[in-house]
């Protein structure tokens, strides 16, 4: 009776993933997207990304420290919210508006609603939609990637002192003897100048001096590794992608010199970003399976909704946050069915044996004994 | 990988897959010396509890009946031991409170051979003398539910059985007296399978057994057909099927056998079946011909705090103290033993106190060490970050995130009717899975017994 063992209530066992853990690998398979953004853009874009996730945390220790939050500063979450806001801001972005994304991001996205978990909008894009409306000439303004001395000259703009307005980048340029078009985003040419960007340019980010932001090849990769361990759900981009495509496809099939191709849709701009890295953050999401198809559906239809018909040329973002704000109403209409409440008599052609048993025989003869499908058998230390 | 499971299509959606940690698998059943005393609690069982036979300081002699009761939900107890019964009375149960208990002493000089039990012929019998017969064993199920086994398999008059369903799944990690009884006993299963076939007038039989004891399958496959050379007429097969938590649910097994879903709040018996579990078939198969009572079954002891893990044949009534010492847990003395686990890890009962007794459900002792511990005792609790984890383990298809927010904010009201809580049978899966470490399947147990409370 005096043997000091404790009583827990079972499960007595746990599976190895937390929520540290989940963030860790999302911030792991951020850095070869950070990387490469690096190399396209120079000093800048490293300062940028810097500057925003310092801001991020910063704010972020603050807020736990008031004691008011769930969640840490070690728990990875607002690292993972300034890396992406970086990378969705232009790289000449000034470092001073960085800072107020970020912080507005943590503190208005995050922390307002309790911290990590409660938030109803996605962070990062909180931030952005913030300096979109707060800075929308700075935030329109795109330089052109691997510009020659990028890693040892700042963009003009970026250095810009706090509450400043931004030197325009456009006389800079024509230094370099570029002309101001090429400052443009794919979408923003396509939009306002007509003028469609090849595929190559669009996948790899890697050719000549347009302004494209991360690599959606790289972006994939890096979420095609997060879904397999399910550190994301595939389900998400799956539905955004092909409900994006699928709408894409019907207005160009509708008036093909009016629509561009489906291909341009879904990789130009922010819409890979978007369905990877922004729609798929857990704790705006539904967390039903059938509601995250819906809620991706939702997403795609809308961002090509507002590329076509609204004024701006970018619509991931307002189609992200207003999913966000839908997904708790999916949630609701989209809950699982229990075992055994759906239709009775859904039995399965694969089953072994029938229900019925009149019409089966003795197969021990031929049947099969499968491979020993161990796994780890050691405890853990 | 839930994508690739997806595709796939296994046994039952959902599921988890826990490190099994077999580390006993390949050991033999070994008989646990006799303790000097038991203790035999009279609640060993749902049902009705029975009342002792026997007075302090009378004499009994080993499978001699102790306790009886005239209530059909509700099944005798056996002596354990010869020996003098010494007390009467509260003793330390599994449950943390103490129950009605028998505590026999053992003659030192005895034989401890059943001499009770009088061998008889049942291949004449009928279905109700088995069932008889099976009552008188003291029979339930060995599997952890300890559900009387006369009752499991009496059919209603209404409803008809054509199939018997043989639990030989196993599957929380850890535990393996199912798998050696497969493997040990095959022809005491087979036995129990016929007269258990008979009793509910079932025409085949399969067992299900999960494919991580591919053995435990050559040997019922071969078991089988030395029956059928025999002269067994009865139909009874061998399936193997995916090794996935909680593939021991009767509901799981019938899917992966049948692929049907059993109606919610259903029994098997709707769909015709009786489900089985191995040991408890294949203690039948031994004890029925010889009109013994049921005092001893195989436990698995084990865990990393155990330095010799191993299935024990246990007498029923053994202190865990007992037990523990014999199997070599260094952390009894050493005191550092932080929790002792009767069952599984995924479903089993942590309890408080080492002079708790084996009984006819315990299926394992698990022993963990307090390094063990170390890791989920740092882990920090986060609020749910919706991650879907838990909706895709949960193997009733219910929401444990939404549940577990509701649970939160005390609307038990609301989980039972719109969330469908009376389903989950806290497999604990959804608990298993959560990064978040948020208790969900024990706050699931708690609105679950407010929710049986406010009905009663």
């Amino acid at each position: 009776m005096t043997t000091p063992i404790e009583i827990r209530s079972a499960p007595h066992v746990q599976s190895a993933k937390t929520v540290e853990m989940i963030m860790r690998h999302v911030v792991y398979s951020l850095l070869p997207i950070c990387a490469f953004y690096v190399f396209q853009y120079g000093v800048s874009a490293l300062a940028s990304i810097i500057v925003v996730t310092g801001a991020c945390l910063l704010t972020e220790r603050f807020f736990v420290g008031t004691g008011t939050q769930a969640g840490r500063l070690s728990d990875y979450s607002a690292v993972i919210t300034g890396l992406l806001l970086a990378l969705t801001l232009p790289p000449g972005f000034p470092l001073w508006m960085g800072a107020v994304a970020g912080i507005v991001a943590i503190a208005l996205g995050k922390a307002l609603f309790g911290g990590i978990g409660f938030n109803v909008f996605n962070p990062a894009l909180v931030g952005r939609a913030f300096v979109q409306a707060a800075f929308p000439t700075a935030i329109a303004t795109y330089t052109p990637s691997f510009l020659p001395g990028r890693f040892t000259e700042f963009i003009p703009s970026t250095l810009a002192l706090p509450l400043m307005i931004p030197a325009d980048p456009a006389s800079w340029l024509k230094a370099k003897s570029l002309d101001a078009l090429a400052g443009a985003t794919p979408l923003a040419k396509w939009k306002f100048d007509g003028v469609l960007a090849n595929a190559d340019e669009l996948l790899t980010s890697l050719s000549g001096h347009m302004a494209v932001g991360p690599s959606p090849l790289l972006i994939l990769v890096c979420g095609a590794y997060l879904a397999s361990r399910r550190f994301m759900d595939w389900r998400i981009p799956l539905a955004i992608l092909g409900s994006a495509a699928l709408t894409a496809s019907l207005l160009y099939a509708f008036d093909a010199a009016r629509y561009p191709n489906p291909f341009f849709m879904l990789f130009s701009g922010g819409l890979i970003l978007g369905a990877v890295y922004m729609a798929t953050d857990m704790a705006t999401s539904p967390v039903t399976p059938k509601g995250m198809w819906v809620y991706g559906a939702l997403i795609g239809l809308l961002t090509v909704v507002i590329r076509y018909y609204s004024g701006l040329p970018e619509g991931v973002m307002y189609a992200i946050l207003i999913a966000n704000a839908a997904s708790p109403l999916i949630e609701r209409i989209t809950q699982p069915v229990p075992f055994g409440r759906g239709v009775l008599d859904r039995v399965k052609k694969r089953a072994t044996y029938p229900l019925n048993p009149g019409y089966i025989s003795r197969e021990e003869a031929n049947a099969v004994t499968p491979k020993k499908r161990f796994l780890p058998n050691k405890p853990k230390k | 990988m839930k994508l690739v499971s997806y595709f796939r299509g296994e046994a039952f959606q959902r599921g988890v897959h826990p490190p099994s940690c077999k580390l006993t698998a390949d050991r033999k059943i070994r008989r646990l010396p006799f303790p000097d005393r038991v203790t035999v609690p009279l609640s060993q069982h749902i049902g009705k509890t029975p009342r002792p036979i026997v007075r302090v300081g009378q004499e009994v002699v080993r499978g001699q009946p102790i306790a009886r009761s005239d209530e059909w939900l509700s099944v005798p107890h056996h002596a354990p031991l010869s020996g003098v019964v010494e007390f009467i009375g509260l003793r330390p149960g599994m449950r943390g409170t103490w129950i009605e208990s028998i505590v026999i002493r053992a003659h030192p000089g005895a034989t401890q051979e059943d001499l009770w039990g009088r061998p008889r012929d049942l291949s004449q019998a009928s279905g109700q003398d088995i069932l008889q017969a099976i009552w008188d064993t003291g029979m339930v199920g060995l599997g952890g539910a300890a559900f009387p086994t006369h009752a499991k398999l009496s059919v209603p008059k209404q409803a008809k059985v054509h199939t018997l369903v043989v639990n030989g799944c196993e599957c929380e990690p850890y535990l393996t007296c199912d798998h050696r009884v497969m493997v040990e006993h095959a022809a005491d299963l087979i036995a129990g399978i016929r007269y258990a076939m008979r009793a509910t007038g079932a025409v085949r039989a399969i067992i299900g057994v999960e494919d991580n004891k591919p053995d435990a399958v050559l040997v019922l496959r071969q078991a089988i057909a030395d029956a059928a050379a025999a002269g067994v007429s009865e139909e009874i097969h061998v399936e193997a099927v995916p090794t996935k938590y909680p593939q021991g649910s009767e509901k799981m097994l019938i899917m992966a056998l049948f692929g049907a879903e059993m109606p919610a709040g259903g029994l098997p018996i709707a769909l015709g079946m009786v489900v089985s579990n191995v040991g408890t078939l294949a203690a039948l198969g031994r004890l029925l011909p010889l009109g013994q009572g049921l005092t001893e079954r195989v436990v698995t002891v084990t865990g990393p705090g155990v330095a010799r893990p191993g299935d024990y044949r246990v007498i029923l009534g053994t202190p865990l103290k007992f037990v523990l010492d014999y199997a070599g847990v260094p952390a009894v003395d050493a005191m550092d033993a932080r929790q002792v686990i009767l069952g599984g890890p995924m479903m089993g009962q942590a309890i408080g106190s080492l002079d708790v007794p084996i009984t006819k459900g315990v299926s394992g002792v698990l022993v963990f060490r307090r390094e063990d511990m170390l890791e989920r005792e740092s882990r920090q609790t986060y609020p749910c970050i919706k991650c879907g984890e838990c909706v895709e383990s949960c193997p009733m298809g219910l929401n444990p995130s939404t549940l577990g927010m509701l649970a939160a904010k005390r609307e038990y009201d609301l989980m039972g009717e719109q969330y469908f809580l009376g389903d989950c049978f806290e497999c604990g899966c959804c608990t298993y899975v959560c990064p978040s470490n948020i208790p969900l399947v024990q706050q699931f147990r708690v609105a679950k017994q407010i929710l049986r409370e406010k009905a009663a």
